[in-house]
């Protein structure tokens, strides 16, 4: 029992860091990348072919792999979102651009990395295990669960503290308004598909780590949990998103316990949709964005 | 003869998609983006498979009726609820539905599993799939000038102005929903009598994406549209496969990349999708003279 919601948290975590970033990307936009998988695997090699190939340290591959991932991010906003602004119909456009995005990215990791599993070397991460209560945790999933949890704080206060978070609400509220006050608006939402980008990165990166095995479409079976989590927790909410994607991962780890493996989604997606016709606006919402 | 097989498999495929993206167009027109249909597909995939293997004997004409017959009657019970959600809210719960129903195959032991129904008889020919593009094309066609099809309009550019006008919204919606899911019912049965198996994994997300993606490449403002983007976007990858054979390309992630290009390209150059280029030329030309 206790172990299983070690194991759920563990998940969860991941989940919740990639969920993040999607959600500040729609928050602001009010458009789903669906390119944000892409970023999460195209970051995982990154730090793979900075460990692997490089000899780098772990330590140092992660955060240039976060920075990499960011600069996608950029990259993503310039070629396929920043074209379509004020199209009336960029939302499904937006969509679409961001999956050709998507397909170009994996072309160019398949192009790269070839399309087999490829593996972090052995020694990359010391292997050791520690007990907490009943249960057994490896050093690896706490520092995953720790590093998700301090990225997502920084994101929390810097979205709330700093002057660039400041700029990026106001934009997400109003990009007229913004706009009329002085906000560079185009800025403001380069910096947060960098932000996105970057913890859909770490993402990629943890969950890279955890389950030992990269290929170009690691991303596809993250993207539709990712929105499992973003409609559970409010579309926009950044702690509703941490919260949805620390309940998602638990419930995930009891299906499979209780129900077996091919219950695994089964239950993501019914609570997805029950959400959805229950409460729309989910955990943590605000009721109009029903309405977008 | 080689030659004319492979092309009529991709003929085929072109009007099997072509019918797909036009049942995302159906609720499209009236401004829904719902992305149930890769699960109304499989259940009219499934539904005709097991008539065809458990009952023989039975008309093809009917086995293709019962397989867009049965997603248009679950599509009511979907649509009740969700159909009072909005774009991409809408968008994720018809997501999570078409989910729950590949799962629910996949879990279903009468239908042999994540494995699925295999040796079903090819009783899909070319013709079959033409006159049932055909026959969708005219009945969308006519919608389109006619009562509804303002109706339907007015709804997709703005519901809360088509309500206070006296249209039904909720009644033209569902109405949409469940055309779109006749629709791509007809599709799943046409193409599990034309690939010999239905199999869960062949319904996933990814493929309703496609489908939205010819659609909207295609051009949604002509009923039509969606039947060339499908046609275009079903086409390219194997112009690509022989261009790249005859450039020396390397197959594979070559072809993807440009797959991946073409179509950012089109989304951003082309906002009203293939169906506008000749408007377009004719623009430019009269613009020269």
């Amino acid at each position: 029992m206790g172990q299983q919601v070690l194991n759920g948290i563990f998940l969860g975590s991941i989940y919740a860091l990639f969920a993040v970033g999607y959600t500040l990307v729609f928050g602001v936009l009010d458009i789903l990348n669906l390119a944000h998988q892409a970023v999460f695997m195209l970051a995982a090699f990154v730090a793979l072919a900075l460990v692997a190939d490089a000899h780098l340290s772990l330590w140092v591959a992660l955060p240039l792999a976060v920075v990499a991932g960011g600069l996608i991010g950029i990259v993503l906003e310039r070629l396929a979102f920043r074209p379509l602004r004020g199209r009336a119909d960029s939302n499904i456009s937006g969509l679409i651009s961001s999956l050709a995005m998507a397909t170009v990215f994996e072309a160019i990791a398949l192009q790269i990395f070839g399309p087999d599993i490829s593996r972090f070397p052995q020694d990359t991460f010391p292997d050791r295990v520690i007990q907490i209560g009943g249960a057994t945790a490896s050093l690896l999933q706490i520092c995953i669960v720790a590093i998700s949890v301090v990225l997502m704080a920084v994101l929390t206060l810097l979205l709330a503290r700093t002057r660039l978070g400041r700029q990026i609400r106001a934009v997400a509220e109003s990009p007229r308004a913004a706009r009329i006050l002085g906000v560079n608006v185009d800025r403001a939402i380069a910096m947060a598909f960098f932000l996105s980008s970057a913890l859909g990165g770490a993402a990629g990166v943890l969950f890279g780590l955890a389950f030992n095995s990269i290929s170009p479409d690691v991303g596809r079976g993250v993207e539709l949990k990712g929105l499992a989590v973003i409609i559970l927790g409010g579309m926009g909410s950044i702690p509703g998103a941490v919260i949805a994607g620390f309940a998602l991962g638990v419930i995930e780890v009891f299906t499979v316990a209780q129900l077996g493996s091919s219950f695994r989604d089964v239950v993501s997606f019914a609570v997805l949709f029950l959400v959805l016709i229950a409460r729309p606006r989910g955990l943590l919402g605000r009721a109009a964005a029903r309405e977008a | 003869m080689d030659l004319f097989l492979a092309y009529q498999s991709l003929l085929a495929f072109v009007g099997i998609n072509g019918l797909l993206a036009l049942s995302v167009y159906a609720t499209l027109s009236c401004g829904q983006l719902s992305l149930a249909n890769a699960g109304f597909m499989a259940i009219g995939a499934y539904t005709g498979a097991l008539i065809t293997l458990h009952a023989k004997g039975v008309p093809f004409v009917a086995v293709l009726a019962a397989s867009a017959l049965a997603p248009a009657i679950v599509a009511v019970p979907l649509g009740l609820p969700v159909l009072r959600l909005r774009g991409v809210f809408l968008a994720i719960a018809t997501v999570g539905f078409g989910e729950v129903v590949r799962l629910a195959f996949v879990n279903w032991d009468y239908t042999n599993g994540a494995m699925g129904l295999v040796a079903i008889p090819q009783r899909t020919k070319l013709w079959t799939i033409a006159l049932s593009l055909a026959l969708t094309l005219f009945v969308l066609g006519r919608l389109r000038g006619s009562r509804t099809g303002y109706a339907l309009e007015a709804i997709r550019e703005d519901e809360t102005a088509a309500r206070t006008m006296g249209i039904y919204t909720t009644g033209h919606k569902m109405a949409m929903l469940v055309l779109g899911a006749a629709i791509a019912g007809l599709a799943g049965g046409l193409e599990a009598h034309f690939t010999f198996m239905v199999a869960p994994g062949t319904y996933r997300f990814e493929r309703v994406v496609e489908w939205l993606v010819q659609a909207v490449v295609g051009g949604t403002a002509a009923f039509y549209g969606p039947v060339v983007g499908a046609a275009f976007l079903t086409v390219l990858p194997e112009v690509l496969r022989e261009a790249g054979a005859r450039l020396g390309l390397a197959p594979g992630p070559f072809r993807l990349f440009l797959n991946g290009a073409i179509l950012l390209a089109v989304i951003l150059y082309l906002p009203n999708g293939l169906v506008s280029l000749p408007a377009r030329f004719r623009r430019r030309a009269a613009g020269l003279a």
